[in-house]
């Protein structure tokens, strides 16, 4: 699982049928404190999460499936599992 | 999944049979801000995606997946979607 923050989202009418009904997030992977890592990808939403939560992504099929509870959605590979609340950092 | 511009098609007469009547398309990955993200890969297409268009494409074996020939084939990126529009944070 990754650390990221959902920046935003894209609208797309013409899509596979697995991904009908489901909302798709940018999501900028961040460091533990929350400075950006790498480049934003598109995650599937399985949380309502919103513009600005910082969530916690999975990038692997089985995984990402379970999240959105639909085991059936075989291209899915990529989902936002959880809304972090917290990172407790060692000092 | 990752953004990407479609900028061009490939062609190809000689080819296995689970890639037989697939549409193969360039794409080059972009950011959120449309800026090129490394260089094009070729994908194949179930969205209906054509030249500069904006898509969104998958890849691993669920690209694979993706394939209306069955699941068994080799390949590792489809287009699966279009982008209509994109929704930053910080756009106005």
């Amino acid at each position: 699982m990754t650390l990221a923050k959902v920046t935003g989202n894209i609208v797309s009418t013409e899509k596979h049928p697995h991904y009908t009904g489901h909302k798709l997030l940018i999501v900028q992977p961040i460091d533990p404190g929350g400075n950006p890592k790498g480049k934003p990808l598109l995650a599937v939403d399985g949380v309502q999460a919103g513009v600005g939560d910082r969530v916690l992504v999975v990038d692997e099929g089985g995984s990402a499936r379970q999240t959105i509870g639909d085991t059936d959605a075989v291209t899915i590979r990529t989902a936002i599992c959880a809304i972090v609340d917290r990172v407790d950092l060692e000092a | 999944m990752k953004l990407g511009r479609v900028i061009g098609r490939v062609v190809c007469t000689q080819k296995i049979e689970s890639m037989q009547g697939l549409k193969l398309l360039l794409v080059q990955p972009i950011d959120d801000q449309k800026r090129n993200v490394g260089g094009p890969i070729t994908a194949f297409d179930v969205s209906r995606a054509g030249e500069g268009d904006l898509v969104w494409f998958e890849s691993g074996k669920e690209a694979a997946q993706a394939n209306p020939n069955g699941w068994f084939n080799p390949l590792d990126a489809a287009i699966l979607g279009i982008v209509d529009q994109i929704n930053r944070e910080d756009a106005e």
